[in-house]
């Protein structure tokens, strides 16, 4: 961390309350933060705990619904809950910015991008005309883009993902604000734009001095970037503290079981999820809301909501157990990577594979193949071809040449073209299990359909069998009669893997199947899979964006580019000792959490 | 920040479009005589329909001259000349669909004059009355459905929602006569209820005999689109980019005026052009009501006579108004949405 924290406070939030007054229940409570210049503070939390509503309403602002209902908000000496609504509007935007989650749906799509980059100049009569032209072009080359008419002509949807955030953060810069609240800024770019993005960030709230809040999920992102971490669980803060003590020090058991579902690059990880699901408001357990899913629990910690425990200076955890926790290793829980001796009796073998979409071709004359029990990765950026390939190892996609062959048996291109027993081998598990299930149809309808469709067992053997698959992903016979809007996503991505292994396969495509999940559901879905990977010796092939998650579930690793393979190996091979310029570039712009791995730091 | 890291920030641009088949404005004209192509195929295909369906309906000459029919075989010999009885059915509609194509929409059964000079008036008159309701309109709906979007929830929004599903379930000859009863009949007497216009006149003559008929067509059709406008509104205003603009401090008028109005414009066209185009049909029903002298009792006289040239030329132009309105709309779409308009030149 390149910036100079000054002592200079630029915003402090106390005791915030913010509600939803027609169901009477609080979204975020007793919360207590503070930026000072040159600050960026991390604001972690799973999705529901309350972050984002956390995040805007440092702007005065709270969604359609929901209202700031107590506390105090003082955002560079105004003191934002005091305001009109012309005076909140008045410092929104130049005093204090905001950068938003999705730009590519945040900036508008019929106003062109200089259009979009001197609203707010003109709106609050910034410098003369000419002025505010000149600041444009200014900025525009900071961010890394050009600054000619022609780009200012463009329109969102001209520009690439990247390029669209870049424009967000040259906006949000342009009129100098003293503080920034970025709301997961980088989710949904590739790792290399992220990287360049946080870079540019970091760069430009050095710059310009400015206190930032970054809003995220990602532990990862955060150990990059900020100086300081507060994480944030069911609507209040479990912890906050400067980054090294949050990463070498976690205090709060929430915090620490967050750390162990996260995957790390260089080193394997046996990676656990928290039992139980986040409650919503409304729901949330008396006394340390924590509490029902902590394994430090003790009675009293359902009676009443703990004090803020300073465990170091500046560093507080919401716990009454700190001090019986242990000292903190992270290393416990490294596992072998996968023994380079292993003997591999192949199942799939993909040869000479070309894709097209129509007429334009995809995937280039890719070359593979996957043993029994074994993990592969398909990595790389959006457009590399990774998930099109799992599509064509499915027969979801069927414009396809070249051999995919199971036990040296070539496959059809089509699923509906293979035999009933090829398709039962080969079983698929999409990214969104929102989408992958039917709504209309129980989980029990959902895993006795295959069950019947492939001939395993029929009737009450069915229902049998089908209450043992439940078991064995951990969800419990009672989910059986649910429909899935009952279910969270991380419980509907456990009966979607359920449905997979119903029938018995001997390779699993899962296509980017945690990335829609938060990271402690990441983490049970990856012990799960690792658990199945070992009991049933199912063969799978694993598409992800996620480099450090290769290392937790994987025992090789394709990295793709462009519809081409550019490096395969064992995955700690390649992961450490990167040979192709790609995968040492992916690898370079992959935050990650290793520099706190040594708990001597 | 050093060049050569300014220098690895830049990302390569996506390429703008450079697959030209031309100009921009070649690649309309392309796209305007594909879309003209169709729209004429469509017609013809209408044309067919019309004809035959008209065929179907039974002898002619007979529903012409009812009772004479039998007593007067000079007539039916007369009027079957005229109508070309003779030919094939396929053969009469190829000279039927020669004539309309040079323009000629031939000549009236019931009485022998050429139906282009019995209509014309009539035609100007009915496309005055859907001017107007079109005028009026098209501005009322945007307020009503801005209104009740930026309160959303409110009491006006509440009312409204109720209201406009009220009136658009009832149809317009119900309307249509409460009106009447209200304003001419019953309880007041201060419009006329029905359009009595001296010979040669037109209906603009009389404006105060067009407020009825006007106001039946806007009830039909006002609350339907209001309702339609508005949930495309709220749609908009529930976006990011709706909420950035907030986050940046854009006062809630400019957040309308500027964020969230252009982003309706397409679907404001779209289903404005379907009101519109029912409008030219379901102007027929109100102008007979209102004994207004357009092609609504044209067109009911005609098919009572069994005028089928009548009856042909009204139901090929209502038709390619439609088609009309329609293809307007769609070119005023691809204008105002600019993924759409910067595709055009790929």
């Amino acid at each position: 961390m390149s910036q100079t924290v000054t002592e200079e406070l630029r915003c402090r939030v106390e005791d915030l309350r913010i509600s939803l007054p027609a169901r009477g229940v609080d979204v975020v409570d007793h919360v207590d933060l503070t930026l000072k210049a040159g600050e960026i503070l991390g604001l972690v939390g799973e999705s529901g705990s309350g972050k984002t509503t956390t995040g805007t309403a440092l702007l005065g602002y709270a969604r359609t619904g929901a209202a700031i209902s107590g506390g105090d908000i003082e955002v560079a000496g105004h003191k934002v809950r005091e305001l009109g609504p012309a005076q909140v509007r008045a410092i929104r935007g130049v005093t204090i910015g905001y950068v938003p989650q999705d730009p590519s749906s945040a900036l508008n799509p019929s106003i062109r991008i200089g259009a979009q980059l001197r609203e707010l100049l003109d709106l609050h009569d910034i410098g003369t005309p000419e002025e505010r032209g000149r600041r444009i072009r200014q900025i525009l080359p900071e961010v890394g883009l050009p600054n000619d008419e022609a780009f200012l002509r463009r329109y969102p949807h001209q520009l690439s993902g990247g390029q669209v955030q870049r424009v967000a953060l040259a906006m949000v810069f342009l009129p100098r604000p003293q503080v920034l609240v970025l709301d997961e800024p980088t989710t949904g770019l590739d790792v290399t734009t992220q990287g360049m993005v946080l870079r540019t960030l970091e760069e430009l709230c050095r710059r310009f001095d400015v206190a930032a809040l970054y809003v995220t999920h990602d532990l990862s992102v955060v150990a990059t970037i900020s100086n300081r971490v507060a994480v944030m669980y069911a609507g209040r803060l479990a912890e906050i503290g400067p980054v090294k003590q949050i990463f070498t020090n976690p205090s709060h058991p929430y915090t620490r079981a967050l750390l162990n579902a996260i995957p790390h690059l260089h080193r394997p990880f046996a990676l656990t999820g928290i039992p139980g699901r986040t409650p919503a408001p409304g729901n949330r357990p008396p006394g340390c809301r924590f509490n029902d899913r902590c394994s430090f629990a003790v009675p009293e910690c359902s009676a009443e909501e703990p004090p803020d425990v300073e465990v170091s200076p500046g560093h507080f955890a919401a716990c009454i157990r700190t001090d019986a926790l242990p000292a903190w290793d992270p290393t416990d829980r490294v596992v072998a990577d996968t023994d380079p001796r292993r003997d591999r009796k192949i199942i799939l073998t993909v040869s000479d594979l070309d894709i097209f979409y129509g007429t334009s071709h995809v995937v280039h004359g890719v070359n593979f193949d996957l043993a029994v029990q074994e993990v592969v990765a398909l990595v790389g950026e959006s457009g590399s071809g990774k998930t099109t390939i799992s599509r064509c190892v499915g027969g979801i996609h069927d414009n396809w040449d070249g051999t995919i062959a199971v036990d040296g048996e070539p496959l059809a291109t089509a699923a509906r073209k293979r035999t009933a027993d090829q398709r039962r081998r080969v079983q698929y598990i999409f990214q969104n299990p929102y989408l992958s299930l039917n709504p209309r149809r129980t989980v029990e309808q959902i895993l006795v359909r295959p069950l019947e469709l492939f001939g395993v067992a029929t009737g009450k053997a069915a229902r049998e069998r089908a209450a043992q698959l439940l078991e064995d992903v951990q969800l419990g016979e009672s989910a059986m009669s649910l429909r899935t809007n009952r279910l969270s996503g991380g419980e509907r991505q456990r009966v979607a893997i359920a449905r997979a292994i119903a029938v018995e396969p001997d390779i699993l495509v899962c296509d980017e199947i945690t990335s829609a999940l938060d990271v402690s559901i990441q983490g049970s879905i990856t012990e799960l899979l690792n658990s199945i990977k070992a009991e049933r010796h199912i063969s799978m092939l694993f598409v992800t964006h996620d480099l450090a998650l290769v290392r937790s579930i994987a025992d090789r690793i394709l990295v793709l580019q462009n519809g081409r393979l550019v490096e395969s190996g064992l995955a700690a091979d390649v992961l450490d000792r990167p040979q192709e310029e790609y995968t040492q570039k992916l690898l370079a712009n992959t935050p990650t959490l290793d520099r706190w791995m040594d708990t001597s730091h | 920040m050093s060049a050569v890291e300014q220098e690895a920030l830049v990302e390569e641009l996506p390429e703008l479009p450079t697959r030209r088949v031309g100009s921009p404005a070649r690649a309309w004209t392309q796209w305007l005589l594909r879309r003209l192509g169709l729209a004429i195929l469509t017609l013809l295909a209408v044309s067919i329909i019309v004809f035959f369906a008209t065929n179907a309906l039974g002898d002619p000459v007979r529903a012409i001259l009812g009772k004479d029919y039998d007593v007067s075989p000079d007539r039916v010999a007369a009027l079957e000349q005229l109508l070309h009885l003779d030919l094939p059915t396929w053969q009469r509609y190829l000279m039927w669909l020669g004539d309309l194509l040079r323009g000629d929409l031939g000549v009236s059964a019931a009485n022998g004059l050429p139906v282009a000079e019995l209509i014309g008036d009539r035609v100007i008159n009915s496309a005055f009355l859907v001017l107007v309701t079109a005028v009026i309109m098209i501005p009322t709906s945007i307020g009503l459905a801005m209104l009740a979007a930026r309160w959303r929830g409110g009491a006006l929004d509440n009312s409204l929602q109720f209201v406009t599903l009220a009136l658009a379930g009832l149809p317009e000859f119900v309307t249509g006569i409460l009106l009447v009863a209200l304003f001419s009949t019953s309880v007041f007497h201060w419009l006329p209820a029905v359009t009595v216009m001296p010979v040669g006149g037109a209906p603009w003559d009389r404006p105060a005999s067009m407020i009825l008929p006007v106001a039946t067509l806007l009830i039909a059709v006002v609350p339907y689109l209001a309702r339609i406008l508005r949930s495309t509104m709220i749609e908009a205003m529930d976006s990011d980019y709706v909420e950035l603009a907030r986050l940046k401090g854009v006062p809630e008028g400019l957040v309308l005026r500027r964020h969230v109005l252009p982003n309706t414009v397409v679907p404001t066209i779209q289903v404005t052009a379907l009101q519109l185009a029912w409008l030219v049909g379901g102007v027929v029903l109100v102008e007979y009501l209102f004994n207004y002298p357009g092609i609504g009792a044209t067109l009911v006289d005609s098919v009572r006579n069994s005028d089928f040239p009548m009856v042909q030329a009204l139901a090929m132009i209502i038709a390619a108004v439609y088609i009309v309105v329609n293809l307007i709309a769609d070119v005023l779409s691809i204008l105002f949405t600019p993924r759409a308009r910067t595709g055009m030149v790929k």
